[in-house]
């Protein structure tokens, strides 16, 4: 019998998962269950809706309202849900490429809309599912089954891209550092409007073995070594800036939420 | 330290990985046979590394 939190919030017969030995796809998951374990939301009041790809895979592993919709159009969708039911807390749970390439244009206008969704993004810098083709997210001069001598496209910033389009929870963790996901996620579950949750994760499958970054251990402690807390960066002279990942709470805004607008003017009539 | 939490492993789930063996301060476990077993337990804090981190659920604190 797995433990109490997988047992009480997990469809357990589908266990073990479809991810592959190290993938931190499992890690994310967990930490989102936890997350709404701590802010004790009932199970039926929470929508948890993915598109396509590896990490669109937990929500048909988790036993909440769960949907499991088209490739990019998972936002899409949440905000139907959020739409028609504005009391459900609405999670979107994406991928790199589902949320960043395919979906990009859901991204920018769900925050601009600063419809009240918690969207986690699990970044692990590829294409898992289909094979390792290189993403939006894949550093420049990586490499991809698509790329094979190296990524020539400059890599999306998830976060400046979700804050400068209107997102007012923004913020990026690791699963290095898992309790930092858990601690942002019921932030962002708890912020009225859209909040972004970059977590970035490990697929030693395809990323690692690609580019040489080792077994799922070695690619934790990497990640432990090139991302910095944002108050020590601020800290940190230019140069040695360079390269770096700002992990930590990115953003917080304040602006009119969507559903509670478009009420305001049903109320009207 | 008196034991409140047992440490449990659900083989059926683990797929090997070895993010608890390396996230373990204590040294309580290994691979073995591509599965995780525990090999010292009286060493166990109870601190949850383990189960924290493990992307399959196959490692957890429960039970007394």
């Amino acid at each position: 019998m797995p433990s109490q939190l997988v047992e009480k919030y997990y469809r357990t017969e589908s266990l073990p998962h479809i991810w592959c030995p190290g993938c931190g796809n499992g890690i994310v998951t967990r930490a989102i269950v936890k997350a709404i374990d701590n802010i004790g939301l009932n199970q039926n009041d929470v929508c948890i809706v993915s598109g396509i790809g590896c990490s669109s895979r937990a929500s048909g592993y988790l036993d909440f309202n769960t949907i499991h919709t088209t490739h990019g159009r998972a936002l899409a969708f949440a905000t139907g849900i959020k739409f028609a039911n504005p009391k459900l807390h609405v999670i979107v749970i994406t991928g790199d490429g589902d949320c960043a390439a395919i979906g990009g244009n859901h991204l920018i206008h769900a925050a601009r809309r600063n419809i009240d969704i918690t969207t986690i993004v699990f970044n692990n810098n590829i294409y898992g599912m289909t094979g390792g083709q290189y993403s939006p997210t894949t550093p420049t001069g990586d490499k991809g089954t698509t790329a094979p001598y190296g990524n020539i496209d400059a890599n999306f910033d998830l976060c400046d891209l979700a804050k400068a389009a209107g997102a007012t929870y923004v913020s990026r963790a690791t699963v290095y550092g898992t309790n930092m996901i858990i601690k942002q996620v019921e932030e962002g579950i708890k912020n009225r409007g859209f909040s972004f949750i970059e977590t970035l994760t490990t697929c030693p499958t395809y990323y690692g073995r690609k580019n040489k970054k080792g077994d799922a251990v070695e690619m934790m402690m990497n990640l432990r070594d090139i991302t910095i807390n944002k108050a020590a960066y601020e800290k940190l002279s230019e140069e040695k800036r360079e390269g770096k990942i700002i992990i930590g709470e990115l953003y917080r805004g304040k602006r009119p939420e969507y559903t509670n607008e478009y009420n305001k003017i049903m109320e009207s009539f | 330290m008196k034991t409140l939490e047992r440490l449990n492993v659900e083989k059926e789930l683990c797929k090997g990985c070895g993010i608890c063996v390396a996230f373990c301060p204590k040294n309580v476990l290994e691979i073995k046979d591509d599965k995780v077993v525990i090999k010292d337990l009286d060493s166990c804090i109870q601190c949850g590394q383990c189960e924290l981190r493990c992307p399959d659920y196959a490692i957890y604190l429960g039970g007394k």
